[in-house]
């Protein structure tokens, strides 16, 4: 998770044309096989949502999306995710920067911490938070059941990518500058947006951007957690799945494409990204 | 991670308390120590509770009545049925995800071909796609009943959705990226001098891999390993949907967490749940102690 920032195209001018004569045809090979693989496993099932979203031609498409209770979803997790991303923005940044700036104590454990949204499957994700802010909430917190229930699951799951993408950036980062304009007088607050964020905002673009994607298509952890109520707490993907269990497959990847449409705009954003960094740097 | 270190005294020497980590900083350059403390006390509060409090609330409602609870799923035979499901879907899928992530990494970055920066690409997608929308898509096109390959493939007498296939499917397509992302940055950074060398002295591709490359990859493939294997093992939404979860025989460990809570039987849920995320914390902390040996060159 943490190679997002690292550039990947830097290689470009380091990698070497071929392999020396004789492997080819291996390596074609493996590559046929890899793609044969990674089509029959991801690129013809997508396709297969798209083309079945299609097959119901555009009427079915446009009765599908604006269903109230789908639009209802859509714009709920849509704003939700947009909420949470902007909360991470901020806070993973300042995450990353006492990691990589600060000494103390435990520092490790916070480490573990980040990652363990990361690692936790979701429904259990889902259950601790409840158990936290839920009915029987030990600090009179009860979010079970209402927006703050989706706000307080996308804000757990999505914790560690800004922070992730970020941290090796900082870590990096040349503090020359940084000294020469505390030594001309800038405050702290001045060098930090002057100097220190230009060269984050790449990263936290890309984090920002996979935990705007994280959060959109997040299901397990509000199973529990959200009640999904429809109008209220109902999420694209719980949206989804009920069209799947009602078998009315041709709705389900309506929106699924929808959800689709998200997922690739990011990926198109995080390559941009990628190799802006790796142009620059 | 990678601190810069600087001024190494004795100061920096000692155990990083608080006091002592400040006055090396201020050392460094001037800067007011309280927008430091807040800072540290604001990004330690905001994981506490959203992270640390939360998730160690799991352990103590697991054995809020002593050990009755995990007895109680430990000798439930569908329990255990679920365990074993959930341990052999993930160590395939970890399987497959390890052998396709090298060879994709090392097409990737070793050689030109055309598509290669839009493969690159497409292989982050499993990461931003909903799991409900996996399941959904290997069901349009695996689906027994009018899946676009489904019914020939049950026709062969291999069934796909509401199966072990279906599930390891799901499961390998999730985690798909977590190797290839740990490999690839790090076989830029190694370069290809070495493997250069070893070719002009002889070695075959085999040996070029494994007494060349693999060492250089190491740490990466264990980090991407470990993480594919926890994301493997807590897999639920995909999995939900292609599994049909059937009791006893194609419902997995967090699908029974999700059943025994909404049956009530909040003690069975939580005491799962721990098992769950003892084996995630387990893999986070494993990680966290190989991170800083991958930084080196």
């Amino acid at each position: 998770m943490t190679a997002v920032a690292v550039p990947r195209g830097r290689s470009a001018r380091r990698r070497r044309p071929a392999r020396p004569g004789g492997l080819s045809r291996v390596s074609g090979l493996g590559l046929g096989v890899a793609m044969l693989w990674f089509s029959l496993l991801v690129l013809i099932p997508l396709l297969a949502v798209v083309v079945t979203a299609a097959d119901g031609g555009w009427e079915t498409f446009r009765a599908a999306l604006t269903n109230e209770q789908t639009a209802a979803a859509i714009r709920l997790t849509v704003g939700m995710a947009l909420l949470v991303t902007a909360i991470n923005v901020v806070m993973g940044t300042l995450i990353a920067w006492v990691l990589v700036r600060d000494r103390f104590v435990g520092k490790r454990v916070l480490e573990v911490l980040i990652d363990i949204p990361f690692a936790l499957p979701t429904i259990v994700a889902g259950l601790v938070l409840l158990s936290l802010y839920g009915n029987d909430s030990p600090v009179g917190v009860n979010v079970a059941n209402t927006r703050g229930a989706v706000f307080l699951a996308f804000l757990f799951v999505t914790l560690p990518f800004v922070v992730r993408t970020v941290q090796p950036v900082l870590a990096e980062l040349d503090r020359d500058a940084e000294e020469a304009a505390a030594s001309l007088g800038a405050s702290r607050f001045t060098t930090f947006r002057r100097i220190v964020l230009p060269a984050l905002t790449p990263a936290i673009a890309a984090g920002a951007a996979l935990s705007f994607a994280r959060a959109v298509s997040e299901y397990g952890a509000l199973v529990l957690l959200s009640g999904n109520l429809p109008f209220k707490t109902e999420v694209t993907s719980v949206r989804i799945l009920s069209s799947i269990e009602n078998d009315n497959l041709t709705s389900a990847a309506a929106v699924a494409t929808i959800l689709l449409a998200i997922s690739l705009a990011v990926i198109v954003t995080l390559d941009v990204v990628q190799r802006r960094i790796a142009r620059r740097g | 991670m990678a601190e810069p270190v600087d001024a190494a005294g004795p100061a920096d020497a000692a155990p990083a308390d608080g006091r002592r980590a400040r006055r090396g900083s201020r050392r460094r350059r001037p800067r007011p120590a309280v927008g430091r403390y807040v800072q540290r006390l604001i990004v330690v509060a905001y994981l506490f509770f959203l992270v640390a409090w939360p998730v160690s609330l799991v352990a103590k409602n697991a054995f809020a009545d002593g050990l009755v609870d995990m007895r109680s799923i430990l000798d439930d035979p569908d329990v255990i049925h679920a365990l074993r499901l959930t341990v052999y879907v993930a160590i395939v899928a970890v399987v497959i995800n390890t052998v396709f992530g090298v060879g994709i990494s090392i097409l990737l970055v070793r050689y030109e071909f055309p598509g290669r920066r839009a493969l690159s690409a497409l292989i982050d997608l499993p990461l931003s796609v909903s799991p409900i929308v996996v399941g959904l898509s290997l069901v349009l096109v695996y689906g027994g009943r009018n899946g676009w390959f489904g019914p020939a493939l049950e026709d062969a007498g291999f069934q796909v959705i509401y199966a072990t296939p279906g599930i390891i499917m799901a499961t390998v397509f999730v985690a798909l990226p977590l190797v290839v992302r740990e490999v690839v940055p790090v076989l830029e950074e190694v370069g290809i001098e070495q493997e250069q060398a070893a070719w002009s002295l002889g070695a075959n591709a085999v040996q070029t891999f494994r007494r060349i490359t693999l060492p250089s990859i190491r740490w990466a493939l264990v980090y991407g390993v470990v993480l594919s294997l926890a994301r493997s093992l807590g897999e639920f939404g995909a999995v939900k949907v292609v599994s049909g979860n059937v009791l006893g025989e194609t419902r997995t460990a967090t699908l029974v967490v999700e059943e025994k809570y909404l049956n009530f039987d909040r003690g069975g849920a939580y005491a799962t749940a721990f098992l769950l995320t003892m084996v995630a914390v387990a893999c986070i902390v494993v990680v966290s102690f190989i991170r800083p040996d991958e930084g080196q060159p």
